[in-house]
């Protein structure tokens, strides 16, 4: 069987050579590129994100990846996002003030989470969603987290959370959905073993 | 679900290779600073920092390969310092495979690196790390040391790092001058002096010797304590430190 086929969309957004390497790590064949035919045609897409909400969505959005993201959710193929790749896939982010729109593809509006320390900095455990895919083998299991912004919990299926400041979503995963505010690609043993979890479900 | 206080250890690389010697690692080469990072990962460090000491500019491009070789082998957070003068070093070092780009002197001399830094790449990339001492003419008895400790720009410690905080520094480093390379403790006043006025992570460094002295820099409002040479040589275990900060009732991964 041949590696499944996994592009990280390179719309200009930090250190993208450790995921591209934590992918390759667990058997994924990787591209890193910003040519929106290959992110269409892949069997797996990881939208990255460091950084502001509304700077990485004009560069998502100038590499057309707001569009890519949508027509592969529509069809069912798997998406994930990473960090901020995982809050531009909601509907908005409100930073100081002012309100950004997101690709949409998740109900809800990211918002800075309330604590005396941020960014949200550091490892941290979560909890795992019913049944996830994402986390098989993985209970408490400690994950990398940078940010100050989060979604709270809509408490819906496939929802993992996490504390900082109240109780936010540390991952998510609907239907060829998955995202992660944490950097599995920073997390050591526990990301390379959830990366493999993902890039094992890709066909 | 508590963010655990980060034990991190500091390597100073000089033309792409580890200065000071490492005893306690065997079957590696003690001066190959990729081959350390992966021991340093194995023992459950939280984050790696690399110090860049290379004099030469020359030579500075080893810099840049041993970030890129350690990013591809070893997946924990990795932060470089040293010798950082413009954002096009802070975009060079994140491509190469860097998560946060540290700034010390160049940021006091030209404050608005720092946000340009945090405007292009985000705050959570840029570090502020400060060399300080204590001084009894600045207001909050802290004063900012540059190049290493070897000039005063007579700037007050929190001035500075308010000041850093609000140019976009997502982390702050105190090293404490005086206690580097005491093995006496860190300095928990100064520290704790930081903490109060900044809401950014900060980071203790300079003076750990034994394992008792993590604690206290962390009761001080350190969220992590960082070390160098008694990891260095052998003289205290990352597995060690976790061991004693979990005792005192600290979260540790």
């Amino acid at each position: 069987m041949s590696s499944p086929r996994v592009v990280v969309l390179d719309y200009g957004s930090g250190n993208l050579r450790s995921a591209e390497r934590a992918l390759a790590c667990v058997g994924a064949d990787v591209t890193v590129t910003a040519d929106s035919a290959a992110a269409v045609d892949c069997d797996g897409l990881v939208v990255p994100g460091v950084g502001a909400f509304a700077a990485c969505m004009d560069g998502v959005r100038r590499v057309g990846g707001d569009v890519v993201v949508r027509r592969r959710v529509a069809a069912g193929r798997p998406v994930l996002g990473i960090c901020v790749g995982m809050q531009v896939l909601y509907d908005t982010g409100n930073e100081h003030g002012v309100t950004s729109e997101g690709i949409g593809v998740l109900d809800g509006t990211v918002e800075r989470l309330d604590a005396p320390v941020l960014p949200h900095m550091g490892w941290n455990t979560v909890e795992p969603a019913n049944g996830s895919a994402l986390f098989a083998g993985l209970d408490d299991a400690w994950f990398y987290f940078v940010h100050s912004y989060a979604a709270r919990p809509a408490g819906g299926d496939g929802e993992t959370v996490a504390e900082h400041g109240g109780t936010f979503v540390a991952a998510v995963e609907r239907g060829p959905l998955s995202a992660t505010q944490f950097h599995p690609e920073k997390s050591g043993d526990a990301g390379l073993a959830l990366l493999r979890n993902w890039v094992g479900s890709l066909s | 679900m508590t963010v655990a206080v980060r034990v991190i250890p500091c390597l100073d690389v000089d033309a792409g290779r580890v200065t000071k010697g490492v005893r306690f690692l065997d079957n590696i080469d003690v001066g190959d600073p990729v081959e350390l990072a992966r021991a340093y990962d194995a023992e459950g460090a939280d984050e790696l920092v690399f110090y860049d000491i290379t004099a030469s500019s020359e030579s500075r491009d080893t810099t840049y390969d041993v970030v890129r070789r350690t990013a591809e082998q070893v997946f924990i957070p990795l932060t470089v310092g040293g010798g950082v003068r413009t954002v096009d070093d802070v975009d060079r070092l994140l491509r190469a495979g860097a998560d946060k780009v540290s700034l010390n002197t160049a940021a006091v001399e030209r404050p608005d690196l720092l946000a340009e830094g945090a405007h292009r790449f985000g705050s959570q990339c840029m570090v502020l790390s400060v060399d300080a001492r204590r001084a009894d003419w600045s207001p909050s008895g802290f004063e900012v040391t540059t190049h290493g400790g070897r000039r005063t720009p007579q700037l007050d410690l929190l001035e500075w790092v308010v000041r850093g905080q609000e140019l976009g520094a997502g982390e702050i480093v105190v090293n404490s001058m005086d206690a580097d390379g005491t093995r006496d403790g860190y300095d928990v006043a100064m520290t704790a002096a930081v903490r109060a006025v900044v809401t950014v992570p900060v980071v203790a460094s300079g003076g750990a010797g034994s394992l008792g002295d993590f604690a206290p820099a962390v009761a001080a409002g350190a969220d992590a304590v960082l070390a160098a040479s008694v990891f260095h040589f052998g003289e205290l275990r990352i597995a060690e430190v976790k061991t004693a900060l979990r005792a005192a009732g600290y979260v540790v991964r």
